[in-house]
Order: C-alpha cells, then sequence, then structure tokens
C-alpha cells in the first residue's frame, strides 16, 4: 500500500493543532513558532499532493478507502479531482499568512490571569480549521464530508467569538456582545443549514443505499440508479441550501458581514478566502454529480440569486462605513461570480468559477490583511478616521491599492482571469445574465476606489500623522500574495491545466455541451 | 525573413521593467529615477525605429510581424495567447507613443525636478508606455483589453498623482469610473465575439466577420463604440476629461492628448472589418463623433483654465477622428492620420502651456496671463506653431489632415454626408475661435498677471497679498527641447504624409481605402474651410485681441455659462448618477438591516418567545410533572385503544 | 371468578395511588401512594399469570416487590433528610427545579 499522502495533509495540521494547545502558557512564541512550521509543512505536502496529481489521469487520484462504519456502509474514502487538488493547494498556501498576519492577534491582555491560554488556542483552532477544510477537499464519501463541513463550525465558533478584533467603537462590554452575537448568527446560519443537508445525506442513503460519490455518481451516469424527479429535487435543495448558507448567496448572506466584522483580520480571512470556500466547492462536486438533473432544473432560479448576490453585494458595499464589512460584502458579490459560473454549465463558466475560488482567496487575503495591517494601527474599522495615509506610508498604500485592484478584477492580476471566464461562460449560454452581472465591475470599481480615496488619499488626518509603514513581518505577508496575484494574472496555466479536465468530466456528469459559436453552428 | 518580430515583445518589456523597478526599488532610486525612466522608455522607441526600418524594407503586403509568446488562459473552448501582431496600423501608434513619450518623459526631467515623488512619477509613466504599446500590439481582444485597463490604470494613478489634493483623487476615481463604464462595452463586445466566432483573436474574427449576421455585427460595433466613448471621452463619456487636467502637465499631454485618448480611434479603426459590416453602428459613431465635435468645441471656447480649454479642444479633435473612422474604408486612414499630426501639435500646445505655467507660478487661468511672448519666447513660438498647426492654417499639419476628414465626410454621401460635412466645417470654425482666444490671452495684450498694474476693468479691486507677483521667464532647457521636436512635426508632418497619398497608402493592406465620391470638389471643401478659418481667427481677435481682457469672468451669455459647466453634463451626472447612486446604496443598506437580516432575527426573536412561553411549564413541582406524565400516558393508551378499535 | 374482575380492582387501585400522588401533599402519602400503584400493578400482573396459564406475570410480581422493599428504603431516607432539613414534609416546598 502506497503512502497515504491525503490523509496525511489532513492529519499533519490536526496533530499540530493539539501540539499547539499542549505548549506550556509561558511558551507563547514557541506555540507561534510551531504553528508557522506545521503550516508551512503543510504547504509542503500540499505541493506534494499537486505535483503528484496528473491532470490527464484518473478523475480521482491518490484515493484511499478504508471501511469505516461498516453497518450504514460508510466508508473513509478520500481522493482528489483537479479541483479539489487547487483549493487544497489555496488552503495550504493561505494558512501560513493567516498564522504570520495573526502573530500579535492573540496576545493575551495584561487583565488576563497567567492560567489563560489564549494564544495557543488561537493558533491550534486556526490548524483545526486548516485540517477540516483539507479533509473535506479530500472527501469522497457523502458522510465522511458531512462530518467535517459541520466539524468545521466548532473551531471557527471560537475563533469568532473568542477573539475579536481589538478595534472596535464602544465599550469592551459592548464588544463583546456584538462579538457573541455575530459568532451565535455564525453558527447558527451554517448548523440550520448543515441540519437540512444531514436529513438529505440521510434520504440519499436511503435512495441509494451507498454514501460513496463515486459508486452513487457511476449510478447515475450508467442509469442503473433512477430517482424520481420529486426526490431528485428535494435531495438537491437540502444539499445545496447548506453550501449556499456557506457559500454565501443572498439572501443567507447577512451572516458574514457580522462574522468578517467582528473576528479578527486573519479570522476574517480563514472565513471568507477559505472556509466558505467549501461551499462553492462542494456545489460543484456533490449537487452536480449527485443530482445533474435536478441542478439543470434549479439553474435557472440559482443564476438569479447569484445575480442579485452579484449587484447587491456590490451595492451594499458602496454604502458601508466600516472598512471590514466592507470587504465582506465585496466577498457576497464575489461568491455571486463564482455561483453564477457553477451553475452556467459551460467549460468557461466553470473552470473561471473555480480559478476565482482559488483568485479570490488569494486577493480577499491580501487586501483583507492589508486593511488590518492599517486597522490595527489606528484602532479604528470607520473609513471616516482615516486619511492621507498615502503621503505617511506609502508602501502600505501601494500594496492596498493593489489589493483593491485585485478585487476590482484589473487584467493583469488573477482575478481578472477568472472573472472574464466566468462572465463569458454565462453569456454564452444567458446573454441577458451575463450583460447584467457585467455591471457588477463598475460597482466593484466604485467601492475599491471610493475606499481608496478615503481612507489614502486627501490631507492626511492629525491621527494617522504617525503611521508607521509596513513592517518586515507584515511585509513578509504582503509581498507573496502581491506576486501571485501578478504571476496567475500573466500566467494562469498552471492551475487551468489541473482544473480544466476536472470541469470537463462534471459538464460531462450534468450532460452539457457548450454552445457553438454563432459562424459555426451557421456552417 | 529576418528576426525582427522577436523584438517585438522588447518593446513593451523595457518600460514595464523600468516600472518595476522604479516602483519596487524604494528611495535609493530616488537620484536615478529620472534617468532610469527615461532610457527604457527611449530604448523603446529605438526598437520601434529598428522594427520600422525593418519594415520599410519589405513589400507593402509582406509587412505584418507577428510573436507569439506563450498561451495565456488555455481552456476548454477558449483560447487566450499572449502574443503580438505589429502591422502598419501598431507600427505607426508604436512610433507615436514611444516617440512622443520618450519626449514626455524628457519634459518631465525638468517639469518634476522639485517633486519629492518624481521617481514614482516616472514609474508611473514607464507603466504607461508599457500599457499602452501593449494595447496597440496585442494580437487579440483580450490582450488588447489588458492593455486597455492598464492605460486606464496608469491615468488613475497619474491624474491623482498629487493625492493630498482631494480634487486631484475624485479626478482620478471619476476617470477611472467613466472608463470602467465604457470597458462593460469592451467586455460585452468580447463576449459577444466569443459566442459568434469562437475567438476573440483579430484575425479569425476580422476574417470571418462577413459571415456573422448584420445584427450581431451592429451589436458587438456598438459596444465597441462605447468603449471607446469612454477612453476618448466622446459624448456621452466625455465628463472625466476635463476633470483628468488635475494631473501634471505632461500627463495630460502624454495621456489625455496624444496618446491613450486616441485609443478610441485605434480600436475602431483595428475593427473595422466589423463596422464595415455594420452601417447602422458605423452611423452611430459618426454622430458620436458629430456631436463630440460640436461639443468640445463650445466647452472650449468658454473655459478660461488653459488646460481645460485644450481638453476641450482634445475632445472635440478626437470627435473628427471617430467622425472619421465612422465613415469606413473613406476615413481610416485619414482618422490615423489626424491622430498622428493631433499628437504632434496637441501634445506641443499641453507642452507649451505646461512651460507657462511653469513660469507662472502655476496659475491656470488665462484671464491671469498675458503679454507672455517677451518673456518666453521659445514657449510663444513652439506654441503658436501648434496654434498654427490645429487651426489648419495652410501648409501645416493640421491642415492637410482635418481637410481630408471634412472632404470625407462629405464623400460620405446622401444627407448624412452633408450633414457631417457641414458639422466638420462648422467645428473647424469654432477651433479656429477658442484657440485663438487662447493664443491672444497667453500671449499678447496686456501684462494682466502684475498686481501693481492698475486693474483692467475699472471697479475690480486688485487682487494683491495673497500670492507674490509671478516672474514670468523661459523654462530649462529639457523642457523646450522637446518643444521643439513636437513643433516641428506639427509643421511638417501632415505636409509629409500628404505628398502622393504616403500616409493613406501606408495604411491601405490593413485598414483599406475607398475614394469615395465627394460630392463637391476638394478645392471648394478647402476654400471653405479656410473661409470658416478666417471667420473664427477674426471674431475672437474683435472679442479678445482689441480691447483689454477683464481680469474676472464677466457673467456672459446663457451658453457660455452651459459651456462653462460642461453643458450641465456634470450637474445631470451627479443628480442622477451620484445622488441617485447614493440613495440606493443608503436604502438597500437599510433594507439589508432589517428586512432580510430581520427576517432572521424576526425568526430568532419568535423562536425565544415561544420557548419563555414554554419554559412556564416547568414550575419545580414534582405533582405537576407527574400529572404530564399521567395525562401523557393515558392518551397513548386511549390513542391505542383508538387504533385497535379502527 | 372471573379473573377481570381481578383486573378492574386493580385498575381501581391505581387510579386510588395515581390520584394520591398527584393531590396530596405529604410526601408520606405520596409515598404510601406509589406504593400502592405498585401493587396495584402487581396484582394485574398475577391476574395476567393467571388469564394465561404461564408464570411470567408472577415471577415479575417477585421482581417488583424486591424493587418496592429498595424503593422504600431509599425514598424513605430521601424523606426523613428532607424533613430534618426543611421541618416539613411537604412535597410543594421542595420545588428547587424551578427554573
Amino acid at each position: 500500500m502506497s503512502f497515504p499522502l491525503l490523509t496525511a495533509t489532513a492529519a499533519l495540521p490536526a496533530l499540530g493543532a493539539i501540539a499547539t494547545a499542549a505548549v506550556p502558557a509561558a511558551r507563547r512564541t514557541a506555540a507561534k513558532w510551531l504553528a508557522l512550521l506545521v503550516s508551512l509543512a503543510t504547504l509542503v505536502l500540499a505541493l506534494v499532493v499537486m505535483v503528484r496529481f496528473d491532470p490527464g489521469g484518473d478523475r480521482y487520484q491518490l484515493t484511499e478507502s478504508h471501511p469505516w462504519i461498516s453497518d450504514f456502509g460508510v466508508r473513509y474514502e478520500l481522493g482528489v479531482d483537479g479541483i479539489g487538488v487547487a483549493l487544497i493547494a489555496l488552503t495550504a498556501l493561505l494558512i501560513p499568512f493567516v498564522i504570520l498576519a495573526g502573530w500579535h492577534d492573540a496576545d493575551p491582555l495584561e487583565t488576563h490571569s497567567s492560567r489563560w491560554r489564549p494564544t495557543q488556542g488561537f493558533f491550534a483552532l486556526i490548524l483545526a480549521v486548516e485540517a477540516m477544510v483539507i479533509i473535506s477537499f479530500e472527501a469522497t464519501d457523502v458522510f465522511l464530508f458531512y462530518i467535517f463541513f459541520e466539524a468545521m463550525l466548532i473551531p471557527m465558533y471560537f475563533l469568532i467569538g473568542g477573539f475579536g478584533d481589538r478595534a472596535h467603537s464602544g465599550t469592551d462590554e459592548n464588544a463583546a456582545a456584538q462579538r457573541s452575537y455575530a459568532a451565535v448568527k455564525f453558527l447558527l446560519y451554517n448548523l440550520a443549514g448543515g441540519l437540512i443537508m444531514l436529513a438529505a445525506v440521510i434520504g440519499l442513503y436511503v435512495v441509494a443505499g451507498s454514501f460513496s460519490l463515486q459508486e452513487i455518481a457511476a449510478a447515475r451516469a450508467d442509469g442503473s440508479l433512477e430517482m424520481a424527479t420529486t426526490t431528485e429535487r428535494w435531495l438537491f435543495l437540502g444539499f445545496f441550501f447548506a453550501f449556499a448558507v456557506k457559500a454565501p448567496l443572498w439572501p443567507l448572506h447577512t451572516w458574514l458581514p457580522n462574522a468578517m466584522g467582528e473576528a479578527t483580520t486573519p479570522v476574517a480571512v480563514l472565513i471568507t478566502a477559505v472556509v466558505d470556500k467549501v461551499g462553492t466547492f462542494a456545489m460543484l462536486r456533490f449537487c452536480l454529480q449527485l443530482f445533474p438533473e435536478a441542478s439543470k432544473w434549479a439553474t435557472p432560479a440559482i443564476l438569479v440569486l447569484a445575480l442579485i448576490s452579484i449587484i447587491y453585494g456590490a451595492l451594499l458595499a458602496v454604502g458601508q462605513r466600516d472598512i471590514k464589512r466592507l470587504v465582506a460584502y465585496a466577498s457576497i458579490s464575489h461568491f455571486g461570480f463564482i455561483i453564477m459560473g457553477i451553475f452556467a454549465m459551460t467549460s468557461q463558466g466553470q473552470s473561471g468559477a473555480t480559478l476565482y475560488m482559488v483568485n479570490h482567496g488569494i486577493s480577499t487575503a491580501a487586501l483583507m490583511l492589508v486593511a488590518g495591517f492599517l486597522i490595527s494601527r489606528r484602532g479604528s474599522r470607520l473609513i471616516a478616521d482615516y486619511g492621507g495615509v498615502q503621503k505617511v506610508a506609502p508602501v502600505l498604500a501601494g500594496t492596498f491599492l493593489i489589493g483593491g485592484l485585485a478585487t476590482l478584477s484589473l487584467p493583469g492580476l488573477a482575478p481578472f482571469v477568472s472573472e472574464f471566464l466566468v462572465l463569458v461562460g454565462t453569456f454564452a449560454r444567458y446573454p441577458v445574465i451575463g450583460i447584467i452581472a457585467t455591471f457588477g465591475i463598475v460597482l466593484a470599481a466604485l467601492y475599491t476606489l471610493v475606499l481608496y480615496q478615503r481612507t489614502m488619499t486627501g490631507p492626511v488626518k492629525p491621527e494617522v500623522s504617525t503611521m508607521p509603514d509596513l513592517r518586515v513581518r507584515e511585509l513578509l505577508v504582503v509581498a507573496p500574495l502581491i506576486a501571485l496575484l501578478i504571476f496567475l494574472g500573466v500566467f494562469p496555466k498552471p492551475v487551468t491545466e489541473i482544473i480544466d479536465p476536472a470541469v470537463q468530466q462534471t459538464l460531462s456528469d450534468v450532460q452539457k455541451k457548450d454552445p457553438q459559436p454563432e459562424v459555426e453552428a451557421a456552417k | 525573413m529576418s528576426n525582427a518580430e522577436n523584438l517585438i515583445a522588447l518593446l513593451v518589456a523595457a518600460p514595464l521593467l523600468g516600472a518595476a523597478v522604479l516602483l519596487c526599488g524604494g528611495r535609493r532610486l530616488d537620484a536615478v529615477g529620472h534617468v532610469i525612466g527615461t532610457a527604457l522608455s527611449t530604448l523603446s522607441f529605438v526598437i520601434g525605429v529598428v522594427l520600422f526600418a525593418d519594415m520599410l524594407g519589405r513589400g507593402a503586403d509582406d509587412r505584418a510581424m507577428s510573436q507569439h509568446l506563450f498561451s495565456w488562459i488555455p481552456v476548454e473552448g477558449f483560447q487566450a495567447d499572449v502574443a503580438f501582431q505589429l502591422d502598419q496600423l501598431s507600427m505607426t501608434f508604436v512610433l507615436l507613443i514611444s516617440g512622443v513619450g520618450s519626449l514626455i518623459h524628457l519634459y518631465s526631467i525638468g517639469y518634476m525636478e522639485h517633486d519629492e515623488r518624481r521617481r514614482r512619477f516616472f514609474g508611473y509613466l514607464n507603466l504607461f508606455l508599457a500599457a499602452m504599446l501593449l494595447l496597440v500590439l496585442a494580437d487579440n481582444y483580450l490582450l488588447l483589453y489588458v492593455g486597455w485597463e492598464g492605460v486606464g490604470l496608469a491615468s488613475y494613478l497619474l491624474i491623482g498623482f498629487w493625492q493630498h489634493k482631494p480634487s486631484a483623487a475624485t479626478a482620478a476615481k471619476k476617470a477611472f469610473l467613466v472608463n470602467r463604464v465604457g470597458d462593460i462595452g469592451l467586455s460585452i463586445a468580447i463576449m459577444l465575439m466569443f459566442t459568434t466566432f469562437g475567438t476573440f483573436a483579430f484575425g479569425p474574427v476580422l476574417g470571418a466577420a462577413d459571415e456573422a449576421g448584420e445584427g450581431r455585427l451592429t451589436a458587438i460595433g456598438l459596444m465597441l463604440l462605447l468603449a471607446a466613448c469612454g477612453k476618448s471621452a466622446q459624448v456621452p463619456l466625455q465628463s472625466w476629461l476635463g476633470d483628468a487636467m488635475e494631473g501634471p502637465t505632461p500627463v495630460s499631454a502624454l495621456i489625455h492628448a496624444a496618446t491613450m485618448v486616441t485609443a478610441g480611434v485605434y480600436l475602431i479603426v483595428r475593427s473595422g472589418e466589423i463596422f464595415n459590416g455594420a452601417p447602422d453602428a458605423q452611423l452611430v459613431v459618426t454622430v458620436v463623433g458629430a456631436v463630440t465635435l460640436l461639443f468640445g468645441a463650445i466647452v472650449g471656447c468658454a473655459k478660461d483654465d488653459i488646460k481645460k480649454a485644450l481638453a476641450g479642444s482634445t475632445m472635440s479633435q478626437i470627435g473628427y477622428m471617430i467622425l472619421a473612422a465612422g465613415l469606413g474604408p473613406i476615413g481610416y486612414a485619414f482618422a490615423i492620420m489626424h491622430l498622428v499630426t493631433h499628437g504632434f501639435f496637441k501634445a506641443g500646445l499641453f507642452l507649451g502651456a505646461g512651460s507657462v505655467m511653469h513660469g507662472m507660478n502655476d496659475e491656470v487661468d488665462m484671464r491671469k496671463y498675458g503679454g507672455l511672448r517677451k518673456y518666453m519666447p521659445i514657449t510663444f513660438v513652439t506654441f503658436g506653431l501648434g496654434y498654427l498647426a490645429i487651426i489648419g492654417f495652410p501648409g501645416l499639419s493640421g491642415f492637410f489632415s482635418k481637410d481630408k476628414i471634412i472632404e470625407a465626410a462629405f464623400a460620405k454621401g446622401g444627407t448624412e454626408g452633408w450633414i457631417l460635412g457641414g458639422v466638420a466645417l462648422l467645428g473647424a470654425g469654432i477651433t479656429a475661435y477658442y484657440m485663438t482666444r487662447v493664443m491672444i490671452m497667453t500671449f499678447f495684450g496686456e501684462e494682466r498677471w502684475r498686481k501693481s498694474a492698475a486693474p483692467a476693468e475699472p471697479g475690480v479691486a486688485p487682487a494683491s497679498g495673497e500670492h507674490d507677483e509671478p516672474h514670468p521667464h523661459e523654462s530649462p532647457r529639457s523642457m523646450t527641447i522637446p518643444m521643439i521636436v513636437l513643433a516641428f512635426g506639427s509643421v511638417f508632418a501632415g505636409g509629409y504624409f500628404s505628398i502622393g497619398e504616403r500616409f493613406v497608402h501606408w495604411l491601405e493592406p490593413v485598414t483599406g481605402y475607398d475614394h469615395g465620391h465627394p460630392p463637391v470638389s476638394a478645392l471648394t471643401v478647402t476654400l471653405a474651410t479656410m473661409v470658416m478659418l478666417v471667420v473664427g481667427v477674426g471674431i475672437a481677435y474683435v472679442q479678445y485681441g482689441r480691447g483689454p481682457v477683464p481680469v474676472l469672468a464677466p457673467r456672459g451669455s446663457l451658453l457660455t455659462r452651459a459651456a462653462r459647466r460642461d453643458l450641465y453634463q456634470d450637474d445631470f451626472n451627479h443628480v442622477v448618477l451620484v445622488r441617485g447612486g447614493e440613495h440606493l446604496t443608503r436604502s438597500l443598506v437599510y433594507v439589508d438591516h432589517t428586512l432580510v437580516d430581520g427576517v432572521v432575527n424576526g425568526t430568532a426573536a419568535s423562536m425565544g418567545g415561544l420557548s419563555g412561553r414554554l419554559r412556564k411549564l416547568q414550575n419545580g413541582y414534582a405533582r405537576s410533572y407527574a400529572v404530564s406524565m399521567f395525562g401523557g400516558a393515558a392518551i397513548l393508551v386511549a390513542a391505542t385503544l383508538l387504533m385497535r378499535a379502527v | 371468578m372471573n379473573p377481570v374482575n381481578y383486573l378492574y380492582l386493580a385498575a381501581l387501585l391505581f387510579t386510588i395511588g395515581a390520584t394520591g400522588v398527584l393531590i396530596r401533599r405529604n410526601a408520606i402519602v405520596v409515598f404510601m401512594c406509589v406504593e400502592l400503584m405498585l401493587n396495584a400493578c402487581n396484582l394485574a400482573f398475577v391476574a395476567f399469570s393467571r388469564m394465561h396459564g404461564n408464570l411470567d406475570g408472577q415471577i415479575i410480581a417477585f421482581f417488583t416487590m424486591v424493587v418496592a422493599a429498595a424503593e422504600v428504603v431509599v425514598g424513605l431516607a430521601i424523606i426523613v433528610s428532607l424533613f430534618r432539613s426543611r421541618h416539613s414534609a411537604s412535597v410543594d416546598d421542595a420545588s428547587l427545579m424551578k427554573l
């Protein structure tokens, strides 16, 4: 038996989490270094996965399969396709930056007792989330996926509720109340989604008699597993609801701004750049493969919701006064693009959507982390409290601008490639929706540039006049992300190469073919 | 076959390298930044000349070169490459962009000498050059889009270069946003091409254009026009150009006069085959051109800010080019020819204006100039030559290029031909008027900038004490040399191009050429243009040359006041888009908070209320729990019995 | 005699016991009523045993008696300690479970 590479990739951060949590209270810095090293080692493993993966080979590779709960046919089944590989790489890539950016975010306050060990907990929880996200991307057993999809909520809940942003207006009690509201809202929304999904998971087992994604999908494809239309639709909706909450799709989005606003910036990045991707990933992997007919049936409604997300998220971002909430609403708009690309059911749309997941992760991380550095300097999240930062801290302003430009999908930076693919892919099948979605690019420019103008330009406000520029640690976080944004904007081939075959297979699952160009079709 | 095409990528790479080095290099490079920037821009120009020489050495039909670098976005059914195409049209642009660009780099060394962020300025200029060259060299629309947005970004950064001024930051944002509206057009056009042709590379799309339906072509054409309107400041997306004058003057000369704003013309001419198959789209193009031509000219007449007057003029001149491009093969070559000559004289005029401002403590109000010809002789001469060129003085560049456009407009035939030709003719007259006004107010008449002198108009108190009196002086050599070079271009380029229709034959393999059937002879058109010119200059002289010019602007007629406010276009935008948008977002924030969130929070609250009521059942008396237990048991037994009975 | 009559008697005794548990406040009386209910059940078990002709019911009755004896020991101990701490044997006074 070969080395269980996928298990190792998920187990390493899990073990790292336990080890980090066990570091004694006084050795805070050791815990940080341990967490960073574990996350870097995980990145190495993820890169090995990426190298070992053969884009031209089988659909699922590096598979592992062991019986787990044999009474119900639950198996510990792992395997990755190109989409999974790309997202595992993204997760493993971002976590070291999240840890590095949050280096001081969980240092204990002087008021805490000496037995209180927030730092260890913070980094252990981040690693735990990483482990669960990675295994969600690997699981090809529906039940196994469900377990980690839900279990992820526990560490996330503590990360949001337990470690708030220290930059807040009002009293500490007030901030704590806000924080716990955000954490509970996050938990309830996702639990509600998960509960409905659980019912659908059980329903699926009753209908199909198996939890194995590959078995069910194969049986669906060759027609040996018939599903009544209504049953399929209900099951589809059960799964989709959970993923739409996680993604999040309008109108299930309101937990995101609260959670991202109240959490520390690294955790906000963790939510939007990593955890939420599980939702969109699962739509692509589970909804489309298990319920191809129902997916096609629901497509128009989902596309409209995605379109609303795009425009609505962008408009609300324009109206925000809080930097972090603005980024949160911008993310909602971007998730609209991703979901639209998935359900446009064209090669370009789905490749673009997958690429979008990766690029959005990187670009949001860059923008949000720089915003976090800015916020930690001034101690305020309100846009109105800033002005003229560009003159005081030009490097910070420059990186902030690049992050913003990536958010507005400037050509030459990575998000443009994916956004354009999504738009083209959608337009090819649904021209009207594609055209309306294109208006999102103007709104994206509006909220980004307004944010930049209000915070970075104009006369220098007295409160920001002594603001230091980016420190070395902060530059270490931002510079690689920006380099990656530029690299993937110019040369996205390494990623598209991995993604493309998986997308083709997904499309063949739903039995959709790309529309022919008019000139070709006429011939 | 030489290997010259391998040099094409270097054209873009040189300034791109400059931008990267200058922007990432940090303060260490402050001392040499301008040298690096200028050197790399000049390198690009030299490569351009080498390629040009190589191209001239071949036959007319064998001149196009191409270079494929790598596959950019390889996705099933979707092919986008990073590949360049250098044909006569691109070559013309490459020489114009890198040539004028290098001159303006040189000029900026002097102009920005005292700015502590000069290194960054040169970094942005290099970034602009790289993006603009990418735009004209791309061999597909998607790569063109990258350059298209790249120049938009450079323009954003440069307009807002003095970011500490809120007006500059706002102007930069406005420019970017209005351009983005245009970009929607380009996006949709590319998507339409993809669904129509399955590709968006120039060769296949333009080659297969006649196979697509006219409806499709019209749609693509109109979308391309929208893009062109945004970038080239054509009505209705023209509002950003005036505000863009907040940027440093070299930027206005390079980006907002000579090169970037002409990208729309390039786009339309490049897509000629699409427009040829869509007469309706062509008609709209000509109408947009004609309307902007008048709009810009009228606005230019009323502005007292020298740069804004020139900006109005730019708009109007680009209107001419768009008009010509909309005429089809009759006009493509002339659109490009006017573009090139305009690049020379308008860049020269802007640099002249910058030189004047340099010597006048950055004063931009022409009413506070006057009589400057004595103090700035070189600026006066070069500006004057540019002035003669733009109004179309016989023998100078503008005369040849503009005259051809007016002629071609008449040649379109039918009523449209007469209307378009008439508008173009009228525009020539207005051009003569506003440029004469600028010339007189700046270089002739009283020296209104003298604080000690008696107020130019009785009853107006002299504005004293605020600033020291300016001491007008000629600019340093690094600034005057580019002006002199551009003045040469303004004088001779048009004539050189027109000898034996040289320029038309040069472009013909790319754009095609059709002489058309002008209803009036070329001589008549030329004479009519001359009459308009004399009338325009005459009126301006009567108004501004014979009497003193008031230092404070008089209230003016209704039209003047409207023109000063850009014909109320900005006010309309403000009321409808800005205010309306603010209300929309604010109400949406409210809706999101109360309605979308409210439904959820309401559900949570009602659950809370329900459980509060249920809680009352837990009263702690064991007996009451026992009652519910017995009651429950009794109900179960009863239900069982009942079921059995049934 | 018809064994069904024993069942009626058992039901009657059970009802009396249940009513006592529900309406009396004195813990001792409540306790006795619980015993009454248990014994009513025993009676029913024995009657069923007789009716079905096997011994299962009688065996269960013995079990019940053993459990009841154990219960008496624990229950009385609780009541006594409750009385000691509160000087009352009323069940309503012991309402600490209330929220």
